[in-house]
């Protein structure tokens, strides 16, 4: 290995280890297991776990098929919709929670029709921090897909249809079975970057212990009180991101 | 280049300000009138309900004394006392309440003993015309009703968990916001129907929420103090600053606010 880029490898992994070493190190290993079973700590890792997976089976939903038209159909303004799909992804998280607040909140755009016509108002709602995490983790799942889309060979779906499928069940029955290692890793990805949601998630949904408090907005108060209390909850929130990410990348994308 | 000998005279300045701090006397209050002689950089961590009246506190400050530049970091005052017991660069610190500064003094940060300079009470903010008709404290608790208050660990909270004790009343809201500014935003964005927040902040965004006075306020005041901090970049521009922020100038604008005089 040249030397040339070994160290500015290295460097660049100190760099990202290293605050989380710097966690690990000034944890409170002594008061730990006290810290741990304090009841707000494990209901907003419940909520957290529970709202993550919620907002990816969202984006799965939504995300696949959205993926499927950027790649396969032939569109004007097919380009302008893409970028559209990935502005979440560069958006401060912040701004996208006003965006929400001002489409879905109960004086917005489709949120006031919720509310008079049944209403149900999402903000300050555990479905509101699904909604929040969904608009943007979607987006790492979308470009995950499109590109295992886009890697696919057509030829099959192709003969496919020639022996009689229809496009649905060629989607259904190729497609989808060749590119579920992409769709796999972006669902992951996905899931991570909900678990992570911090400003589109308190700008949008609040923050109330057992409905809308997840880890980082229980990390964000504790801030406020505790330092020592902070950094366990920085630390379940790390183990649980590095064990999912390491163990499901392993397991479904094949690579190690 | 220009900026690089801005720069220079910055750092000149600064130093400058460091070696004329032999007169540092934090608790010192003299009335402030005229220029203080202070120069250089000046770092102000502030809490946010201070934003409003700070920013023009400090323009009038830069006013009376020209060759200061005074820079202010607005933000819940428990992270901000956080910053400045983790190491960063401040010259002063005024908290939003006693128990926030405490984690300053605790930690030896101080340069000398915190002032109340203000109080602030607490009312409560409805939308404009207020549709729900919340008039009490009682009226907040009605279940249709949705509001938003402080998180406890928060100044804005600890006030508002006292008043609302001296009112015998319980509310469960749908929200516990981060800072006041936070559950202002949702009043004004009209989520929430009713959110307790300081009578300064009401008063702020009169054009887009109306301010709700109650008499349980008066068992939950908020004292603000302030300080110049140990490890000063500008000793002499911080003590001139707290002494500016206690001068009649100054405690008319934070008047003006709402803010009640200690």
């Amino acid at each position: 290995m040249p030397l040339a880029l070994a160290i500015p490898a290295l460097a660049g992994l100190a760099f990202l280890v290293l605050p989380l070493a710097g966690l690990l190190i000034r944890a409170p290993w002594s008061t730990l297991p006290e810290r741990l079973t304090a009841p707000g700590v494990l209901a907003a890792l419940r909520l957290s776990l529970l709202t993550a997976t919620l907002a990816t089976g969202v984006c799965l939903l939504l995300g696949v098929p959205l993926a499927w038209v950027l790649a396969r159909a032939d569109f004007l303004g097919r380009r302008l919709v893409r970028a559209l799909v990935t502005v979440p992804l560069v958006l401060p998280p912040v701004v996208g929670g006003v965006a929400l607040l001002l489409v879905f909140g109960r004086r917005g755009l489709v949120g006031g029709w919720l509310d008079s016509a049944f209403g149900f108002t999402l903000p300050f709602t555990t479905a509101g921090v699904v909604v929040a995490e969904a608009f943007v983790a979607m987006p790492f799942l979308v470009i995950s897909v499109e590109g295992a889309l886009r890697g696919a060979d057509a030829r099959y779906e192709e003969a496919a249809a020639t022996l009689g499928a229809g496009r649905w069940t060629a989607f259904r029955r190729v497609t989808l079975p060749l590119i579920a290692p992409g769709v796999a890793a972006g669902a992951v990805l996905c899931w991570a970057r909900a678990l992570g949601e911090f400003g589109a998630t308190i700008t949008f949904a609040g923050n109330f212990p057992g409905r809308t408090q997840t880890m980082p907005l229980a990390v964000y108060l504790a801030l406020e009180q505790d330092l020592d209390a902070a950094i366990v909850l920085s630390l379940v929130l790390l183990v649980v991101s590095v064990a999912i990410l390491a163990a499901l990348r392993d397991k479904w994308v094949g690579v190690s | 280049m220009r900026r690089l000998i801005a720069l220079g005279m910055t750092a000149v300045l600064a130093l400058s300000g460091c070696s004329s701090s032999s007169d540092d006397d934090g608790s010192a209050a003299p009335a402030a009138s005229g220029s203080t002689g202070a120069k250089g950089k000046l770092t102000v961590l502030a809490a946010a309900s201070l934003t409003e009246s700070f920013d023009l506190i400090g323009t009038q400050f830069e006013q009376l004394n020209p060759g200061v530049d005074v820079t202010f970091s607005y933000g819940g005052s428990a992270g901000l006392a956080q910053q400045i017991t983790a190491g960063a660069p401040a010259d002063v610190f005024a908290a939003a309440s006693p128990a926030t500064m405490r984690t300053v003094t605790e930690a030896g940060d101080a340069g000398g003993d915190p002032v109340t300079f203000v109080r602030n009470q607490l009312v409560i903010a409805v939308p404009k015309g207020n549709p729900k008709s919340v008039t009490s404290l009682a009226a907040m608790a009605k279940p249709d009703v949705k509001v938003a208050l402080c998180a406890e660990q928060v100044p804005c909270g600890a006030a508002a968990t006292k008043a609302l004790a001296a009112a015998g009343v319980s509310i469960t809201p749908v929200t516990q916001e981060q800072d006041v500014k936070s559950a202002l935003a949702k009043v004004k964005l009209g989520e929430v129907d009713a959110a307790l927040v300081y009578r300064t902040d009401a008063e702020a965004a009169a054009g887009e929420v109306d301010g709700v006075e109650f008499p349980e306020s008066a068992d939950a005041v908020n004292d603000y103090p302030i300080v110049a901090l140990k490890n000063a970049t500008n000793p002499s521009g911080a003590s001139a600053f707290v002494t500016f922020v206690r001068s009649a100038q100054a405690q008319q604008v934070l008047a003006a606010a709402g803010f009640q005089q200690p």
